[in-house]
């Protein structure tokens, strides 16, 4: 029990939650932003994986490190726009389409990496994102470490969160993207494409995905290797239903699958004669809990995985 | 007057078919004309035009003497035109005051003005006696409120000029009575108005002026005081229509009976302790206004409930189990209220949808596997012999027409040569030649000594099909009365609960 009370009580385990929930923020926003307007993004795993190896790759050729979240953030759209080529102007199987964009990222990644790093026994490393503690808060106790000793891809993710938040509630925009997800029939009638309103969304969304990848190489660890989003992606997938579709929620969700997986990572080191593997599953078990739990509330977008094609009903 | 509007020898072809050829029309302000025309007569392809969702090869459109330009989708709304869909355009999970505001400001603002745009939300609904709630969730309002709600997002449009393309389709009775009061105070207030429609009646009591389309042409126009029902009937369709007589019964034994049956509604109005009987070779019909207790007792009849209380004999007997294949197996067809959500699979084929209800019986499946051919050679027989019009045997059955889906769903009941037939609401949304059609059939069904339960909202199908009349109220059934002694009068008496004549003719019948 008093195990348990340590690793709660240690600031370390705290300020690693922030920083594990960092690249599921990202992704869960941006599969948020994706689904808002109607489309399923399964391509995220892979586009993860695209954006920590380019976002890596970048700075590893001497680019600065934002460069190479800029980086990241394109090759996500890139690979949004072909999700969004043929889910929404091609209307085809959003899951297949999903799928085959993560095989096909995902190899392609490993690809590029391999023919830019022919071959090295220990991967090549770059200087990642340090620290920063924000002048003056960060020196408030406790929650200075935990909160505003982050780095700065850290800080970038938090924002997103209430710019979405404003932006999908309080602007116009976000009333056209949501309704585009209930219902493009309706955007149509008042004049705005929801073709080109789906477009757009899942190449803003597929970007998120890419920067959460490339807070990997970049700010969690320094280097690359070719399994390293591990599952991320699909977790990102499954936090937008336990997030109800919302950007705040999708945040308290983040934050609450990397406690789970801070507290079992420590928990690894002081319990004996247990499996790790069991440890490892917790949060997994856990988030299909919450999963279940919060899915019966939810309010899936009507027009959620339907192509919209003009004049047809 | 000034003119609002005015449709210039529009011509439209979609390859070898023209839909529309040199049609003019043209809308006064504050007037209220009615589009008419059967189902395909080309009365939607003509306002795609208007609203630019098609391009016409001839002709030009007219708001307010401006041209507008063809195949812009924005101008017309721009000019003041607004239209309600059939289908409602609208976001079930968003607020009425979301769906009303999407799309009414610069995409690029950074901030929604929710103030004012619940305000202008407001004054509209009052000065058109349009009640809503603004915050309500859409998928909490009932189809006449997102009707309102429709009417709403055109109005905030600013439009002048509204459009209604088939609004009573999906309302109740109730419902479409109070939506034309609202539309003449919409007019009488200088808003004009066209409402397309197949419903004579509601074009006689609504419009100031009637358009026929027929086949693509305008075939007729009329000042409405100055024509009738049956005139307008024969410009639709083109001959005149005669709904088929009734010819006197020969009723037989009781084939159904529900003795004081009370059934709590599953999300419809509850039965509570319904009898009647209904005998071989008579049409029992059932006359109410929606949301008293049909849609419960179709559904006990079909099968699909078992009565809380009281029992349903079937010739006489309680079913083992009141469920669908002890109702199929005991000779009931049926005839479901909603033809696309409980008659039909929309994605699956024709004949996939004409075998399903029976697909364990041994004509059509044996071993676990389904006799494909003789399945298809049983469809093939409906479309052939009930004149499924547009269907193909493989074809996906959701791109028929209502008449067509209907014709090809009372085939499927019929040819299974049921002994009980349970008919809900028919004719709703079919156009004149398919009611004669579909009461054809019904007749028909009767007259090989099938007991039929007719349970509909229209009284002249009532009265034309039923020997027998029981109104149903908040979940009873009013006493019997013969369909020689119904009318209007009477039967609105009947459907508002005041059974004291109905009770004193049914009297008179037992003591003959």
């Amino acid at each position: 029990m008093s195990v348990l009370l340590d690793i709660l009580g240690s600031v370390g385990m705290w300020e690693a939650v922030l920083r594990i929930a960092t690249p599921l923020i990202f992704g869960t926003l941006g599969v948020l932003l994706c689904e808002r307007v109607g489309v399923l993004n399964l391509g995220i795993e892979g586009i993860m994986t695209f954006g920590a190896m380019v976002g890596w790759l970048t700075v590893y050729s001497g680019g600065d490190l934002w460069l190479g979240m800029l980086a990241a953030a394109l090759g996500g759209a890139v690979f949004g726009l072909l999700h969004a080529v043929l889910t929404v102007v091609f209307g085809l199987s959003q899951h297949v389409t999903g799928l085959g964009i993560t095989l096909f990222a995902s190899s392609f990644s490993y690809y590029v990496f391999r023919l830019a790093v022919p071959t090295s026994s220990s991967p090549p490393t770059v200087e990642p994102f340090r620290a920063y503690p924000v002048p003056g808060l960060s020196e408030i106790p406790v929650l200075g470490p935990i909160l505003f000793t982050q780095t700065a891809p850290t800080y970038l993710a938090l924002a997103l969160v209430a710019v979405l938040a404003y932006g999908l509630y309080r602007t116009p925009l976000g009333l056209a993207m949501r309704m585009t997800g209930e219902n493009p029939h309706a955007v149509d009638a008042q004049g705005i494409d929801p073709i080109r309103l789906r477009i757009g969304t899942i190449m803003a969304g597929s970007a998120l995905m890419g920067m959460g990848g490339a807070f990997l190489t970049l700010a969690a660890f320094n280097s690359f290797f070719p399994t390293m989003v591990q599952g991320r992606g699909w977790i990102c997938v499954a936090l937008v239903v336990f997030a109800l579709w919302r950007p705040g929620r999708a945040l308290l969700g983040a934050l609450l699958f990397a406690f789970f997986d801070a507290f079992q990572l420590r928990l690894q080191t002081v319990v004996d004669g247990v499996p790790y593997q069991l440890f490892l599953m917790l949060p997994y078990v856990l988030s299909i809990l919450a999963l279940i739990a919060m899915a019966r509330r939810a309010r899936v977008p009507q027009a959620l995985m339907q192509p919209y094609r003009r004049g047809e009903r | 007057m000034t003119r609002v509007l005015e449709l210039d020898h529009i011509t439209k072809r979609f390859g070898a078919v023209t839909a529309n050829e040199d049609v003019s029309l043209h809308l006064e302000k504050g007037e209220i004309v009615a589009l008419l025309g059967e189902n395909g007569a080309g009365k939607t392809t003509l306002m795609s035009i208007l609203f630019g969702h098609y391009t016409a090869d001839e002709g030009s459109v007219r708001v307010k003497g401006q041209a507008l330009p063809p195949g812009k989708s924005r101008a017309a709304i721009r000019a003041g035109v607004g239209m309600v869909h059939q289908h409602f355009a609208l976001a079930p999970n968003l607020t009425v005051l979301e769906n009303v505001m999407t799309g009414t400001e610069s995409l690029w603002k950074l901030r929604s003005d929710r103030a004012a745009g619940r305000a202008k939300l407001m004054e509209l609904s009052q000065r058109f006696g349009l009640k809503v709630d603004p915050e309500a969730r859409v998928a909490d309002l009932s189809v006449g409120e997102c009707q309102r709600v429709e009417i709403l997002k055109a109005l905030y449009n600013d439009a002048e000029v509204l459009i209604l393309d088939e609004p009573t389709a999906v309302l109740t009775a109730q419902e479409a009575e109070s939506l034309f009061a609202t539309l003449r105070e919409m007019a009488a207030k200088g808003l004009s108005l066209i409402f397309i429609s197949h419903k004579l009646h509601e074009v006689m009591s609504a419009s100031d002026r009637v358009v026929v389309l027929r086949r693509g042409r305008v075939v007729a126009e009329r000042e409405t005081a100055e024509t009738s029902k049956e005139e307008l009937a024969e410009l639709m369709v083109g001959r005149a229509v005669q709904r088929p007589e009734r010819l006197p019964a020969r009723p037989g034994a009781v084939l159904l009976e529900a003795v004081d049956v009370s059934l709590g509604g599953k999300g419809a109005a509850s039965l509570r302790g319904v009898s009647f009987r209904l005998h071989a070779g008579e049409t029992l019909g059932i006359i109410g206004v929606s949301g008293n207790g049909q849609t419960t007792l179709a559904g006990l009849v079909s099968g699909l409930y078992a009565p809380d209380a009281g029992a349903l004999l079937i010739k006489g007997h309680a079913p083992a189990r009141y469920d669908v294949p002890h109702a199929i197996a005991a000779g009931i067809g049926r005839i479901p209220e909603d033809r696309n959500a409980e008659g039909t699979i929309g994605d699956m084929s024709t004949w996939e949808n004409a075998v399903l209800e029976r697909i364990w019986a041994p004509e059509f499946s044996s071993g676990g596997m389904v006799r494909r051919a003789a399945a298809r050679a049983a469809t093939e027989a409906i479309i052939r012999d009930y004149d499924v019009r547009g269907a193909s045997v493989d074809g996906r059955i959701r791109l028929l027409s209502g008449g067509n889906m209907q014709k090809l769903i009372l085939g499927r009941v019929l040819t299974a040569g049921p002994d009980i037939l349970i008919a809900a609401q028919p004719s709703r949304g079919l156009d004149e030649g398919a009611i004669a059609g579909v009461h054809e059939r019904l007749l028909e069904a009767r007259g090989r000594g099938a007991g039929v339960l007719l349970i509909s909202e229209d009284l002249d199908e009532v009265i034309g099909l039923s020997d027998r009349i029981r109104a149903i109220v908040g979940g009873r059934l009013s006493p019997a009365i013969p369909a020689e002694r119904a009318d209007a009068q009477l039967l609105g008496l009947m459907m508002a609960g005041d059974w004291t004549a109905a009770e004193r003719i049914e009297a008179e019948g037992e003591a003959k």
